[in-house]
């Protein structure tokens, strides 16, 4: 297996999650595509770990996974307070620091 | 012998490697909200696959357990919780789309050309199967500083989703 079929796979799928970021309106399918390019720098990690032979890129990806869920966490608490201060999650409309 | 195995390896990496990018396609770009989810928890499944065709099953299953399991059921609660429409629905894209496919396409073709440069024709050779033992001895021998700043970090984090989500 090439290094690049990996590093090529987890580019696109980092480049959904951009685009995910950057056209969707709705805060909880925003944090999904982060979540999506997360898992992208994951599978670089891996890949990285099998190819250097070694056991620390699979170290880094349980950091990563950790931090993620925590990101997770605090992201949805977030969203929950913004839809019940406006009763609703449009990111679009949360336009408060607009000069 | 070891020919068959790395000619598997590749149709199998050829299966998922369809399957995850189809599945993050149509999660960026479906109008229902719980499908969106649905379609993350195949590239999630997706990934995990690939660790283990990478030989790393012990984050293979925590990717499982914590992604699949938590993150899932978490983000589907935060869709229930913020009663977004169930069914399918026409308003979740904002009218910057085509600017953010621009970004995303000059985004791949930058990374392409990188990597492609960089890492042109290096193979993945005969991948040593890294047991549970080795990765907790790396976890807790080298690494135990960031494993003790993690689960901090994990303490503040549910301190502080507590302290937001509260009602008082």
């Amino acid at each position: 297996m090439y290094l690049n079929e990996f590093l090529m796979l987890a580019a696109v799928i980092f480049c959904l999650g951009v685009y995910g970021v950057l056209a969707r309106k709705n805060a909880v399918l925003v944090l999904m595509s982060i979540e999506l390019m997360l898992n992208a720098v994951n599978i670089n990690l891996i890949a990285f770990g099998a190819f250097r032979d070694n056991v620390i890129g699979q170290v880094f990806a349980l950091f990563v996974i950790t931090i993620a869920a925590a990101e997770v966490g605090v992201g949805l608490a977030i969203v929950l307070l913004i839809f019940r201060n406006r009763a609703d999650i449009d990111l679009d409309e949360l336009d408060l620091m607009k000069g | 012998m070891l020919a068959e195995t790395m000619v598997a390896q590749n149709i199998v990496f050829g299966i998922l490697a369809v399957t995850m990018v189809a599945a993050a396609f149509r999660l960026v770009t479906t109008q229902n909200v719980v499908r969106a989810a649905l379609f993350l928890a195949i590239v999630l499944a997706g990934a995990a696959a690939l660790y283990i065709l990478l030989a790393a099953e012990f984050v293979a299953w925590v990717q499982v357990l914590v992604y699949i399991g938590a993150v899932v059921v978490l983000l589907l609660f935060g869709v229930m919780l913020t009663r977004a429409p169930i069914g399918r629905e026409s308003d979740l894209d904002n009218d910057q789309r085509w600017l953010a496919a621009l970004v995303a396409l000059f985004l791949l073709g930058a990374l392409g050309a990188v990597l492609a440069d960089a890492f042109g024709d290096d193979k993945i050779g005969h991948i040593t199967i890294r047991r549970t033992a080795e990765v907790s001895d790396s976890i807790f021998g080298a690494y135990v500083v960031p494993f003790e700043v993690a689960s901090v970090l994990l303490l503040a984090a549910l301190v502080g989703a507590v302290a937001l989500a509260r009602r008082d």
